[in-house]
């Protein structure tokens, strides 16, 4: 089956994200008061050929732990969805 | 013999040639490596040079890690050999663990060129063999991802064994302890942000470069005695 997947990275709690902060301290100068918490991270997009969606998953989640993130410091999360009309 | 220095050169290195020429420079020779290839054609010490590796995409060193040489760079730091990654170098060991921790963008996000102060911390490295600890030196940084990161018990583990062994002494990017290097558990593989190679000549505005690149000659001469 095919599945349409989207990993999200962003840098782990505790992690101090110098990108996030200077976009927060940016905001209230265009007039976007009370933003908090930015984060600023990555998006990754693709399909992926697996058996079911627990075999995409562990795939997936295999490869960001190899090499789309760097587990010292970022966290990844996984949406995996299967595409319509994909047979195996 | 000279102790031959290899010098890996990845798509998008850009300080092999200084590296090598400052090799030289103190009686050594200096050998270029292609990152595609497996084999480290027998040199005694290996560098991985600074310059943007596989163009720094995904992070700094992620791509660099899989490039048919970093096996063999594995094994030749595994078997003792001196290993010593400077700059991207330094991200390419972290990436590969072959180092602890990771190199984030600098706090402020600013790029970052400029001579700094590094104290040495820790002798007996690939780097610091024959220097005193506590000496200060002026070598350039020259980097956007260079604030050095860690788990608290990798910064306790490094402490405690002696393994930071340069701190700024005004830190410019936010590195963790003030970090600028850090070595392995056996002291033979060594990362550093900034750039001794750039500090080998008058010509260059300073000759601090020097004793750290001789140590390097140094450790990899006592390999091959």
């Amino acid at each position: 089956m095919q599945f349409s997947v989207l990993v999200e990275t962003r840098l782990r709690d505790g992690v101090a994200d110098p990108e996030g902060a200077t976009i927060e301290r940016s905001l209230p100068a265009l007039g976007f008061d009370g933003v908090s918490g930015v984060k600023v991270g990555k998006a990754f997009r693709f399909t992926i050929e697996s058996a079911d969606e627990s075999s995409a998953l562990a795939e997936v989640d295999d490869m960001c732990q190899r090499f789309l993130t760097n587990p010292v410091i970022e966290d990844a999360s996984i949406t995996v969805t299967a595409l319509d009309g994909a047979t195996a | 013999m000279a102790a031959v220095v290899g010098v890996v050169v990845f798509p998008g290195s850009n300080c092999e040639l200084d590296v090598v020429e400052a090799v030289r420079s103190l009686g050594g020779e200096g050998r270029l490596l292609w990152h595609g290839d497996a084999s480290l054609g027998g040199v005694d010490a290996v560098v991985l040079p600074g310059g943007f590796a596989h163009g720094d995409y995904l992070r700094p060193g992620a791509i660099a890690r899989f490039s048919p040489v970093m096996q063999a760079v594995a094994d030749h730091a595994a078997a003792g050999g001196p290993v010593v990654g400077i700059c991207n170098g330094f991200q390419v060991l972290c990436e590969a663990g072959l180092l602890p921790g990771a190199l984030q963008k600098n706090a402020g996000l600013k790029f970052l060129c400029r001579p700094e102060t590094l104290r040495v911390e820790a002798g007996g490295t690939a780097l610091t063999t024959g220097i005193e600890v506590g000496t200060e030196l002026a070598i350039p940084i020259n980097h956007f991802e260079g604030n050095y990161t860690c788990e608290p018990e990798t910064l306790a583990e490094l402490q405690a064994d002696d393994r930071i062994v340069f701190r700024y002494v005004d830190n410019p990017n936010g590195s963790t302890d003030d970090i600028a290097g850090v070595c392995s558990a056996g002291r033979n593989v060594v990362g550093l942000m900034p750039h001794p190679e750039r500090a080998s000549h008058l010509l260059l505005g300073s000759t601090d470069g020097v004793p750290l690149l001789r140590s390097l000659l140094v450790t990899a001469g006592a390999l091959t005695a």
